[in-house]
């Protein structure tokens, strides 16, 4: 007993420490993994640098100009066109009837996989979608689909709505999340009485604090919108793909020549996102400076009734179109023969489904250990964590959680690639485990987002109280403070799990593709343009998604039906 | 052998400044009241007796608890009880559990039991047992709380402003209730409170911070 | 010849643990329990169903657990070997079977990087077409038992017969879609289909196509290509979507038809139209031609790396494709309607029954009716047209 006690006493204020390596670990190694071979190291190929053939090769690629533009246009077009809508979105109609139903919409939407998202949308609008077929022929007269490029457009501009629905609910979630330690009710009410009208008000008062709050998570948004491959692959153009998705191809080719070529994009593209994010503080600044001087101008309206009514249109379009893309997916999964411009099959059938049974059957199962795996190891590692900081005064500080955000603003083509080779050249072996300590990279800092801020809301002096009955700090934890945090902590386990189901490049980078999840199925199914499959395999992807979250609400209100203290919160 | 609580020659001070200081003995069935304004200290003080000083204060001196010196005991091995203003039942167990949670371990699931049903109807709350304790009222709540706190058998007794939250008429009942069972338990009991009725309902020594 | 590439293969792989393929028993006995991970493209499902049965069959026989590694280009394959060998991961590498295509075939044989020679031990070899089919060259290149047969393929063109006649030569296919704009692409190079499809522009344009059969040159490469790029001029502005994007692959250009975006598409799989009706992905008006000079044909290959753990298992795979059972199921339209690469004649009376018994389905062309087999060309032209492609389209203007 003792000995136990002594060895608990040890474990626990390792844990951070281990958790951030198990964070920063593979992004550290894989970047250092990424260098040697950018600049022509690569011993396992008798190649020995340094030398700047792959650099020179990169830049004598063709396509690299456009690739550049568009991974630069895409990340930043979509992060300021998100975070426009979402600020709008709370600025006008924040406390409202509306704001609530859109945001208990758009919540559930989160945790649609991009992957799932990107064919919804596909299969929504491209010139045979089902937006083109509801209204043909007997509004637009087509009896064939129209020769436009929609899809996979040149400039990327359907990759931006498929990014930009996205991030929206995200966006908002963690908006939400910084409204509560921003006091803006009170402060709208000290504007709106000084004349101001909601809008205005909003942005003059709330809007700066808020920014701080949400920062890093647009710079997540920026970062991920630069070099995202899965939602790329689907929607984004091929003449050529943004940079992202030919690093991936360039680590696909059978040459070594190409996977110099593709560690050298690797390296461009975090230079890329460093780049980008440096523009946009300065970007910060700019704003900040024309605000103060809007602010002092102290006009009182701009524009504020058409800026909450664009705002909640477009955001209740992405709404829409996740939505739709979901509905459309189900559609295909049990169509059968179904020819343009018939807004339905001919007729429905469950042939699909059973056609892919087998297939799903075992993606889901693979995807399922991963996910519950690397979730329930980030949960002890999070939760570990923060009872080190109650029990030790182990508290992380603002540096911490900048280490917390940069597995998320690294971009993972930047990482994956070297960390692969690596892997390779220490002979470890591929498959599950590899790809759950990658998961786990991306995991942990959304659960401990999730958990870090109602585990420290916890009313500390229950644990006095506890302590002062005679429990010990572990039965404290357990008996006391778990069961309490039983909604957050559920739903900090949803958010790991879906985080995990829509991995899509580590999964096919470090498993060695023998690791198949329902997204790397999903996605690979995309070149062979069958809706059918691709329907199926989509919702698949976002049942294993949203299943737990329905779980996180439901089994709380189940469990505690009888304790009106914990129904809401 | 010293029964009661005894603070020797406490001195809490936050970041070097100096906050509180404090040399008292209190014996079984006495009341010491600590009264001051608020941020002066009080609760601070409090949780160093309980042992949950938050690390930015720094302490000297020593508690004693019996004889004992519990200065250096982890916070569950003190016996010294504590109430706060608010109930903080905890949400998750019934009122039977809430008090079974309190109830030291030993004996079988029919003498728990039993135990804890007559702690509930030493304060006419028998039947409450299988109730949630948020659809009990304040004055229930506090009784209940009170009860789990004596149910862990402690050796002290610790109210960090116990009776604030409670509407004049009930807030007598209670306080009134407390000092009863402390005194008919023997133990000393630490107050910490802002309000002068309740220390001169508790009837003891006054001691006024800052 | 075949004794050196023997000792070419035993010097290549020093931790040579295999069974001899010579020996059946001993290879069917290693076979046993072992599992295989078969690296084949993952986007058809009808090839994906098809690999799941061949799993069970293999199961059910040979105890061999098979499994299908689902790729989105088969080229991941060959670098993953490439890179376990520079890792020196020399013995139970990650996979025991690849489907490949002439071009990777070319590479990983050069880099010795292939267990073999099997294919022509196997026991199922004795009914293989050798004279007929081109089983025994892969692209020009000598096979030399290093891979083993399963499929054949020819070029046929797709098309919706509610639209359009059948047309005659690559010259008709772009008057047509100047006449037709918007209603015919191909899939993007470096696709397989999509080279197939550039290749069959210079085979059918060239007076004299026989110089494509040796290696490409310095000097004749830019002449030789000429009418391929004339051709591309002329037809991109009128392709879907005036050529600013392409379908991925070649399933990808079915739901087009479907939805009469196109009328007319290539496929590698004379069969393939009609699996493809029969799944209610194609409109039942759709049928498939050839051209008048005929089109380029070639076999499906699957091979073993010299890193194989389970090198035994997949050579009970690779027969298992080679059995009359298994050919008659891929011949099979609602199955696949792939080629069988075996020779009737070989095979009895029961086994032809089973061939004799396929209805082809509406859209695939007899034997007779698929005429002429052009010859791959040297896959040197492949590599360099499919590089130049990109350079010129693949890239954006």
């Amino acid at each position: 007993m003792p000995g136990r006690l002594v060895t608990r006493r040890r474990l626990l204020p390792v844990l951070p420490a281990l958790t951030l390596v198990a964070m920063l670990g593979p992004v550290v190694a894989g970047l250092y993994g990424t260098v040697l071979p950018a600049f022509g190291h690569l011993p396992a190929a008798g190649l020995t640098g340094p030398s700047l053939e792959a650099m020179r090769g990169l830049f004598d690629w063709p396509g690299l100009p456009r690739a550049v533009t568009l991974s630069l246009t895409t990340g930043i077009t979509t992060t300021a066109i998100a975070l426009a809508i979402v600020m709008g979105l709370v600025a006008g109609w924040s406390g409202t009837a509306a704001f609530r139903a859109l945001e208990r919409a758009l919540s559930p939407l989160l945790s649609v996989p991009h992957a799932a998202a990107a064919f919804g949308l596909a299969f929504l609008i491209a010139p045979s979608g089902w937006v083109a077929r509801a209204t043909s022929p007997w509004l637009t007269g087509w009896d064939r689909p129209p020769d436009l490029l929609i899809v996979q457009d040149t400039w990327g501009l359907t990759m931006t709505a498929g990014l930009v629905i996205k991030e929206i609910p995200f966006l908002l979630l963690m908006t939400l999340a910084a409204l509560g330690q921003t006091d803006a009710p009170r402060a709208r009410t000290i504007a709106a009485s000084l004349g101001y009208g909601r809008v205005t008000g909003w942005l003059k008062c709330v809007f700066p604090r808020v920014y701080a709050q949400i920062r890093l998570p647009v710079y997540v948004v920026l970062a991920y919108g630069m070099s995202v491959v899965d939602v790329a692959v689907i929607l984004g153009p091929n003449t050529p793909p943004p940079l992202s998705v030919q690093i991936v191809r360039w680590m696909g080719e059978p040459d070594f020549a190409a996977r110099l070529l593709a560690n050298a994009g690797a390296l461009l593209q975090l230079a890329l996102v460093i780049a980008a994010l440096a523009v946009w503080r300065l970007a910060e600044g700019v704003v900040a400076w024309a605000g103060r001087r809007w602010i002092a101008t102290g006009g009182r309206f701009c524009g504020d009734r058409a800026i909450a009514a664009t705002a909640l249109g477009l955001s209740a379009t992405a709404a829409f179109a996740i939505a739709g893309g979901i509905a459309v997916l189900v559609v295909w999964s049990f169509a059968g023969f179904w020819g343009f411009p018939d807004a339905m099959p001919d007729a429905l059938t469950l042939k699909n489904w059973m056609r892919h049974a087998a297939g799903l059957g075992d993606a889901l199962t693979q995807t399922a250990v991963i996910a519950i795996s690397v979730t329930a190891v980030a949960l002890v590692l999070t939760i570990g964590c923060l009872e080190a900081e109650h029990r030790h005064g182990l508290r992380m500080t603002r540096r911490g959680m900048w280490l917390l955000y940069l597995p998320l603003i690294i971009p993972q083509t930047a990482f994956l690639p070297g960390l692969q080779t690596l892997l390779l050249n220490a002979g470890a072996d591929t498959g599950q485990a590899p790809v759950m300590l990658a998961h786990l990279v991306f995991v942990l800092p959304y659960v401990y987002l999730s958990l870090a801020d109602p585990f420290r809301a916890w009313d500390v002096r229950n644990a006095t109280v506890a302590a002062a009955l005679g429990a010990s700090p572990d039965r404290v934890l357990w008996r006391v403070r778990l069961p309490m945090l039983l909604r957050p902590l559920l739903t900090a386990t949803a958010i790991g799990l879906s985080v995990s189901v829509g991995q899509y490049l580590p999964t096919l980078l470090i498993g060695g593709g023998r690791v198949s999840t329902l997204t790397t199925e999903a996605v690979a199914l995309a070149s062979g343009g069958d809706r059918r499959a691709i329907a199926t395999y989509g919702l698949m992807q976002t049942a294993a998604a949203l299943v737990p979250f329905a779980l996180a609400l439901g089994i709380p209100a189940l469990i505690w039906r009888n304790r009106k203290g914990l129904q809401h919160g | 052998m010293d029964k009661g609580l005894t603070l020797q020659d406490v001195r809490i001070s936050k970041n070097g400044a100096p906050m509180v200081s404090l040399d008292w003995h209190i014996g079984p069935g006495q009341v010491l009241s600590v009264m001051g304004p608020s941020g002066v200290g009080k609760s601070t003080l409090l949780s160093f007796v309980t042992g949950t000083l938050p690390p930015a204060f720094a302490a000297t001196g020593r508690v004693l608890l019996d004889g004992r010196d519990v200065t250096d005991a982890a916070p569950h091995q003190r016996m010294i009880g504590i109430l706060f203003q608010d109930d903080l039942l905890f949400p998750h167990l019934s009122v039977g559990e809430n008090l079974a949670f309190g109830l030291r371990p030993g004996g079988s699931r029919s003498q728990r039991r039993a135990k804890v049903d007559a702690a509930l109807a030493e304060v006419d709350l028998a039947g409450f047992a299988d109730r949630d304790p948020a659809t009990l009222s304040g004055g229930q709540k506090a009784r209940v709380a009170l009860m789990r706190m004596l149910l862990s058998d402690p050796c002290a007794l610790l109210l960090d402003e116990a009776f604030s939250r409670l509407d004049a008429a009930l807030r007598a009942q209670v306080r009134d209730l407390v000092f009863a069972r402390a005194r008919d338990r023997d133990l000393p009991v630490l107050m910490v409170t802002h309000d002068a009725e309740d220390a001169a309902a508790a009837g003891g020594a006054v001691v006024t911070l800052g | 010849m075949k004794y050196l590439a023997l000792l070419a293969a035993v010097a290549a792989t020093p931790a040579w643990s295999q069974a001899d393929p010579a020996d059946w028993d001993a290879v069917t006995s290693a076979a046993q329990g072992q599992t295989v991970f078969w690296n084949a493209w993952g986007g058809s499902t009808t090839t994906n169903d098809f690999i799941a049965w061949v799993g069970e069959r293999v199961a059910e026989d040979y105890g061999v657990t098979l499994e299908h590694v689902k790729l989105t280009d088969t080229a991941d394959a060959v670098t993953r070997v490439l890179s376990e060998k520079q890792a020196g991961t020399d013995t139970d590498g990650a996979i025991d079977m690849i489907w490949i295509n002439g071009a990777n075939f070319a590479a990983m044989k050069e880099a010795d990087l292939l267990f073999g020679p099997f294919a022509e031990q196997l026991p199922n070899w004795q009914y293989v077409d050798v004279d007929g089919k081109t089983v025994q060259t892969d692209f020009t290149v000598p096979v030399e038992g290093y891979e083993s047969p399963w499929a054949m393929a020819q070029v046929v063109f797709v098309y919706d017969s509610a639209d359009m006649e059948p047309l005659g030569s690559m010259q008709a296919i772009l008057d047509w879609s100047t006449a037709n704009p918007g209603r015919f692409t191909y899939p993007q190079p470096p696709d397989f289909l999509g080279t197939t499809f550039l290749k069959q522009v210079l085979v059918d344009t060239l007076d004299d196509p026989s110089v494509l059969q040796s290696p490409a040159t310095d000097e004749n490469y830019d002449t030789v290509t000429a009418p391929l790029w004339d051709y591309l001029y002329a037809l991109t502005p009128t392709l879907w979507r005036e050529g600013r994007a392409y379908p991925a692959t070649g399933t990808a250009m079915f739901p087009l038809i479907a939805d009469a975006e196109l009328d007319l598409s290539i496929s590698f799989s004379p069969g393939a139209a009609s699996t493809a009706i029969a799944n209610s992905e194609l409109p039942d008006t759709v049928r498939t031609f050839v051209l008048d000079k005929g089109t380029i044909g070639n076999a499906s290959f699957v091979a073993i790396p010299y890193n194989s753990g389970s090198a035994e298992g997949a050579m009970v795979v690779a027969n298992f494709l080679m059995s009359p059972e298994a050919q008659a199921r891929a011949q099979d339209p609602d199955v696949l309607g792939y080629g069988t690469v075996l020779d009737m004649d070989k095979l009895d009376a029961d086994q032809r029954a089973a061939f004799d018994a396929l209805e082809l389905g509406v859209a695939t062309l007899s034997p007779a009716e698929l005429g002429t087999v052009q010859a791959e060309p040297h896959p040197s032209w492949m590599t360099r047209i499919a590089d130049d492609w990109v350079t010129r389209y693949g890239v954006a203007q």
